[in-house]
């Protein structure tokens, strides 16, 4: 009848597997081939003649950093090789069976992006503080609205209307900044802008279950129909007093601001800016530190067991996307109060759907969702540095470049990531 | 404390899930739930749990009637629950786990780690559970994340504790070990509801027992009460507890399966060095606790698992490496351990999913084309052979019961010309008619000449359908026994021991 | 994949439910059960949203709010005017023009929304039978911008007898759609990149790869041309105008509707359409049962591709034939998913949701004419009606309807 009990106990902090191998994706060696590749064949056949200046300081600064100047198809060269070396040592782990390690990648990228620059900017200066601290700024509603988007999909929300709640966030801080003469005015209209696109979502999603993709793909529409409605009808006739907004200038902090490089580059920018450091580290600490990050995270892996312990899931959804709609509002409120003083029809320019791939890319963590939305400020910035100094390379491939990196970051470096196992899907009780 | 449930009706639709349920569970007492699957057990539970509201009746806890909106409710009021399905988030760790919902914390809401740690390891070493707070819960074997969950009760203080089907994923000796640490938690006063349709543990555990059936109580039984008594008590009639089959006319060797060895993509052998053969008109039954790497041998077999070594032949024809068209094509027939995500489209009328692996030609497609005519014709007489309730073929097939649904993925598998049937828990949530109709189909089968492969949890389907009895654990086999190995070895080949002789 | 909890995520119900997992699926349903009743009170909702847009952005209600304690009488005849005249100006732009002197000129807007009506109603397809299989096709614009310039390039660049050239121009640009579509099935069947990330980036990649072929004279530019423009298309490629001069309504409805045809019979008909379906309900189920689901994906976003192409072969060839332009779209490949969603991805439906959008259209634009409501306001009632029609409940709440009885 019932089973001797045997004195063998179970080992306890096994899984019962007969045991571990290695699997190892050939992605990370076959994308640094292919890379590695392109840059060859283009330097190849369009070899320049010249020299290339990498300029690292600004004049104003306290500490002068000296220009760096090389000889470019050379130094080109060089990095190839740099490259073919990583590429060829990913492989070769491959075949060990061996993972590639982030410090090869890091190497790889840096040697890749400085070889292109070396041979693109051929007989000129880059400008390398204007270069980045300009991808900062070109960043910054991509890192608001990445922000959003990974505590919407932490919460188990997938929020596609990234775009809609930038360009509703810029259309207010426009008229409200206008109307009322004030900056910060602007940035809180923009904020409330943001939420109230969060809260149609959340009626939609959370409330009444429709599929948060479609809700959120229409919403942009709603969003764009909208705004682009009120600006032909109010915002243009009254250009003077609803649509020439204040503007953030740049603050300089002191002592930070005169640290040679760094200073520049990050202490040098508008209040939204460090606004925009606050964000991130308050948003970093609050998921992975507080019970209400403890809470968020769990209802978006596994709302029922959220459930059963007595946390409303409903309301933990609808409070954590209405503060991603705030936040993500906010970098709406940059297009308008810190980038070009008034608004314009479709001014984001599908901005919000970038957000959505650094989500992705950053594998739903804040940090990481960060660094791939400064990526996409970088190739966006690269592309004006490089027309004006007049490269090699269309504007039009530059102006490309972000999306075919997201295509390959989406099919390559990102396949086995995990999203929140409960993410995109609507929590229906009983 | 003392539980009574008075009354409780719960309704969803036109379904009754609960009809005027009462019941009384004393402090430290065990009190066993007894019931098929879908008798109402778990409604009742989430009831009293505040998952659901009840339409009518009460819940009084120690002669106060209380009222709860939610599952905090109901915590607070002292009631614990291990659910059946375990409610722990798999990228926690066991003290995030045991914290959520009940956190304490410092300055400006961060967590303290430290203090659901300490508790963690308080409650684990009182009963001598052996957790470690700060493993993942998804590294840890499905017996410790059920300790996961009586921690996670225990740590709100739970009086009452309910515990819904918890033996289903354990090992013999797990089950031994849970029944220990049940008898415990009553000695120290805590009133145990025991939800389960397994009769041999209810006798072994229960000061009382309920059954239920359809929603209604149907009567209070003795623990001394026999098997028989109980299962016909539990299904309404009397029940044939063995399946009935003539001695085996095994034929060639069909199905000849060698080292075979199964990784997943993060690198895990789920499968490793397995062989065996099935001939002709036999049965094999898999035994094995859930998890052991059952589900991945099946899915090998049929093409499903993309990282396979060694070699499968079906009629000397190796399988390894083809397509999973290419594989039914052959021959195979396949009811998947989950017939609602891998069995059958819910969307789909019953007919639509009777012809669901046959869509790339004859009968049902002819140049591209469907041939509605032909499948509603077969799809009318299947209806009438296998039994299939329904109001017609159109009838959506997420709308029928579990039973129903299983007996459509038998007809569909059985009515191709199948040599080799792979059957992975085939009457996991049936009922018990369907159970008997669907076990009889399969010995019909072998009967007819085809080569049978059985994967069940559960001893009690392995021992009554099997020809031979093989026993996975951790991915390897520990022994390829006769049918009429005695359960014990059985239980204890199940943790990996390997008796004398028992390689057959 | 292991890991016992990781794989038991539903809730502990008793009624043996099938879990339906695909959510689009689930709200197609809505949007189809919502019944008679609710459709058109979403519509009407809809509607009456835009009316209060128009009224509050109206001049003349804003005036004669100021005094409106004072004379009420003249904000409510301001509001009628301004609502009523949009809505009339939008069936005369629609429908028939009651003003006009003759039947032939009256009936005009009527074909006008046939003309706009059916790219939307091909693109709608394309959209529509990616649904099917479970998969969300954001890349109308980047499929039609390449099906375009591949149509107006073969519409340019050869002399042909006129049925051959037109056929060949057509072909060529159901290739590039279904190649640019394919790009994102590819990519999903082999390493799971989420088709709708890849077909917005392929959308932009399409826009920047056209305006540099446009912006190059080795390319698509015209000859001596500055503008980001190509030679118009010859007339031997042109779409034929099917009721004269008079009207600007071309060929291309009659293909939208033998696509509506075509795409019927695949869904409901074909092996492939029950492969499709297949997949889009349960992949895990249709894997199981021999499907090669990766090819599946494949297939659809090819044929999804070619479809949206036709789509941007109607604007180059048909619409507006003086050349091809990176605004060739003109948002048809974003309006798709709104009438996909309208029609429930069932071709009969998108037809019906293509001529009503199409409507929309030909009648936004008299009213921004006549009226001057920026036609802007058609996306906004669009998109409404879409998230209403989604969400029967809360048309139920609104209009304080009995609640269906569950299911």
């Amino acid at each position: 009848m019932s089973t001797p009990t045997s004195e063998a106990s179970i080992p306890l902090h096994e899984t019962p597997l007969a045991g571990v191998t290695t699997v190892v994706d050939k992605k990370a060696a076959v994308i640094l081939s292919v890379m590695t590749a392109g840059l060859l064949l283009v330097v190849a056949f369009f070899p320049q003649d010249g020299d290339t200046t990498f300029r690292l300081a600004v004049p104003s600064d306290f500490a002068q950093l000296p220009r760096v100047t090389v000889p470019s198809t050379l130094t080109a060269w060089v990095l190839i090789i740099v490259c073919l070396l990583c590429a060829g040592w990913s492989i070769v782990l491959y075949r060990r069976k061996l993972q590639t390690p982030l410090w090869l990648m890091v190497i790889y990228s840096l040697g890749w992006m400085i070889g292109f620059l070396a041979w693109a900017a051929s007989g000129g200066t880059i400008p390398v503080v204007g270069l980045l601290s300009g991808s900062l700024a070109l960043a910054v509603p991509l890192v608001f609205g990445a922000l959003g988007g990974v505590l919407g999909e932490r919460s188990g929300v997938v929020n596609i209307a990234i775009d809609g709640q930038l360009l509703a966030g810029a259309f207010a801080a426009a008229m409200i900044g206008s109307a009322l003469n004030s900056t910060w005015a602007g940035l809180v209209a923009a904020m409330v802008a943001g939420t109230l696109v969060a809260l149609i979502l959340g009626l939609f999603a959370i409330t009444y279950l429709v599929d948060q993709v479609i809700v959120g793909v229409v919403l942009n529409v709603l969003v764009i129909g909208l705004t682009s409605f009120m600006f032909t009808q109010v915002l243009a006739p009254n250009a003077e007093t609803l649509n020439s907004p204040p503007r953030f200038t740049a603050v300089v902090i002191p002592v930070l601001g005169d640290i040679p490089l760094i200073g520049p580059i990050f202490f040098r920018q508008s209040a939204v800016v460090y606004l925009l450091y606050i964000a991130v580290a308050v948003v970093t600490w609050s998921l992975y530190r507080t019970r209400w990050g403890l809470r968020v995270r769990a209802v978006g892996e596994h709302p029922t067991a959220a459930d059963t312990v007595g946390i409303n899931v409903i309301r933990t959804r609808y409070r954590t996307i209405l503060i991603a709609g705030a936040v993500a509002g906010m970098g709406g409120a940059f297009y308008t109060l810190v980038s070009v003083p008034q608004f314009n029809r479709e001014m984001t320019g599908g901005a919000g759907y970038i957000a959505l791939a650094a989500v992705i890319f950053g594998k739903w963590d804040p940090i990481r969702a960060t660094l791939a939305a400064l990526l996409f400020g970088f190739a966006s910035n690269l592309q004006g540095v490089l027309s004006v100094i007049g490269s090699p390379v269309p504007s039009e491939f530059m102006l490309m470049l972000p999306y075919v990196v997201t295509i390959f970051a989406v099919a390559g470096l990102v396949g086995r990531s995990r999203p929140p196992a409960a993410d995109g899907i609507p929590y229906r009780k009983g | 404390m003392k539980l009574v449930l008075r009354d409780i009706t719960k309704r969803f639709g036109t379904l009754v899930a609960n009809d005027a349920i009462s019941l009384t569970v004393e402090p430290g007492e065990i009190h066993a739930l007894l019931g098929e699957n879908g008798a109402g057990k778990s409604t009742l539970m989430n009831v009293l749990y505040g998952l659901y509201q009840a339409d009518a009746g009460e819940i009084e806890l120690d002669g106060v009637v209380q009222h709860f909106s939610g599952p905090g409710d109901a915590i607070a009021a002292g009631i614990g629950m291990v659910h059946q399905h375990f409610m722990l988030i798999p990228v926690f760790t066991v003290a995030e786990n045991v914290m959520l919902g009940n956190e304490s914390t410092g300055f400006a809401g961060t967590l303290d780690v430290d203090e659901a740690r300490q508790r963690v390891q308080k409650i684990s070493d009182q009963f001598g559970f052996h957790v470690n707070p700060d493993a993942l819960v998804e590294d840890l074997p499905v017996g410790v994340q059920q300790r996961v969950e009586i921690i996670k009760a225990l740590s709100r203080d739970a009086q009452v504790l309910v515990l819904d089907e918890p033996t289903a994923v354990l090992t013999p000796q797990e089950t031994d070990e849970l029944m220990q640490i049940m008898r415990e938690l009553k000695e120290s006063g805590k009133a145990i509801v025991f939800i389960t349709h397994k009769l041999r543990e209810v006798r072994e555990v229960a000061d009382k027992i309920t059954v239920i059936r359809l929603g209604k109580v149907v009567g209070e039984a003795d623990p001394k009460a026999s098997n028989a008594e109980l299962a016909s008590l539990m299904v309404g009639r009397p029940v044939e507890l063995t399946v009935h089959k003539d001695p085996m006319k095994p034929g060639p060797d069909t199905l000849d399966v060698e080292r075979l060895r199964v990784i997943d993509a993060a690198g895990r052998v789920h499968v490793d060095d397995v062989s065996f053969t099935i001939r002709a008109g036999e049965i094999l039954a898999v035994a094995g606790v859930q998890g052991n790497g059952q589900t991945e041998l099946t899915e090998a077999l049929l093409g499903l698992q993309d990282r396979v070594e060694g070699s499968i032949r079906l009629h000397g024809e190796e399988l390894v490496g083809r397509s999973v068209r290419h594989i039914l094509d052959a021959g195979v027939g396949f009811i998947p351990e989950d017939r609602q995500t891998e069995g059958l489209v819910g969307a789909f009328t019953i007919a639509e999913n009777l012809m669901l692996n046959r869509s790339h030609g004859e009968p049902f497609v002819r140049h591209g084309t469907l041939q509605l005519e032909r499948l509603e014709g077969f799809a009318k007489e299947k209806l009438e052979e296998y039994d299939v309730r329904a109001p017609g073929i159109t009838t959506l097939a997420g709308q029928l019961s579990g039973g129903n649904q299983q007996k459509v993925v038998v007809a569909r598998e059985l009515s191709r010309d199948v040599s080799l049937l792979v059957a992975a828990q085939p009457t996991r949530g049936v009922d018990v008619g369907s159970i008997e109709f669907i076990h009889k189909q399969i010995v019909a089968g072998r009967d007819a000449g085809m080569a049978v492969l059985v994967v069940s949890t559960e001893l009690d389907e392995v021992v009554s359908l099997a020809d031979r009895i093989m026993v996975l654990y951790r991915g390897r086999v520990v022994g390829i026994v006769p049918a009429d190995t005695p359960r014990d070895v059985l239980g204890l080949m199940m943790t990996g021991e390997r008796p004398e002789g028992a390689i057959a | 994949m292991s890991s016992a909890v990781g794989t038991e995520q539903h809730p502990p119900t008793e009624p043996d439910e099938a879990p339906d997992r695909n959510r689009w699926r689930e709200t197609f349903r809505e949007i189809a059960s919502g019944g008679v009743t609710v459709g058109f009170l979403a519509v009407l909702l809809a509607i009456v949203v835009g009316s209060v847009l128009i009224a509050a952005t109206d001049e003349q209600v804003r005036a004669t709010a100021g005094y409106i304690g004072a004379r009420p009488g003249d904000f409510f005849q301001a509001t009628w005017d301004a609502v009523w005249g949009a809505y009339t100006a939008l069936f005369r732009g629609s429908v028939y023009n009651t003003n006009a002197v003759s039947f032939d000129q009256g009936i005009r807007p009527l074909t006008e929304t046939a003309k706009f009506a059916a790219p939307l109603i091909v693109a709608g397809l394309g959209v529509g039978l990616a649904f099917r299989a479970g998969m969300f096709n954001i890349g109308g614009r980047g499929q039609m911008l390449m099906a375009g310039a591949a149509a107006g390039w073969v519409g340019y660049q050869f002399d042909l007898p006129a049925v051959l050239h037109l056929s060949l121009a057509l072909v060529a640009a159901m290739i590039a759609g279904a190649l640019w579509a394919g790009i994102a099935g590819l990519l999903k069947a082999r390493t799971g990149a989420h088709e709708v990330i890849v077909t917005i980036m392929l959308n932009y990649v399409a826009f920047y790869l056209v305006f540099f072929a446009l912006s190059k004279q080795s390319l698509l530019q015209a000859p001596n041309s500055f503008n980001p423009k190509s030679l118009p298309v010859k007339d031997s490629a042109q779409l034929p105008e099917l009721l004269g001069d008079q009207y600007n309504l071309h060929l291309g409805f009659v293909i939208a509707l033998v696509a509506v045809a075509f795409a019927w019979w695949l869904l409901e008909r074909s092996s492939l359409g029950f492969r499709i379906r297949a997949v889009g309900l349960n992949p895990e189920a249709a894997r199981a049962a021999g499907i090669n689901v990766g090819r599946v994906y494949v297939l659809v976003m090819l044929i999804a591709g070619a479809l949206v192409g036709l789509a941007g072969a109607n604007q180059v060839l048909g619409t507006v034939t003086s050349g091809i332009t990176v605004d060739l779209d003109a948002g048809i490949g974003f309006d798709a998913i709104t009438v996909a969603l309208l029609g429930r991805s069932r071709p009969l439906g998108i037809l019906a949701a293509g001529i009503l959008f199409g409507a929309f259209k030909a009648g936004g634009f008299a009213m921004q004419a006549s009226q001057d409501i920026p036609v802007d306001i058609v996306l906004v009632v669009q998109s409404l009606i879409v998230l209403f029609l989604a969400a029967p409940p809360l048309i139920r709440t609104i209009f304080r309807l009995p609640a269906k009885e569950a299911k």
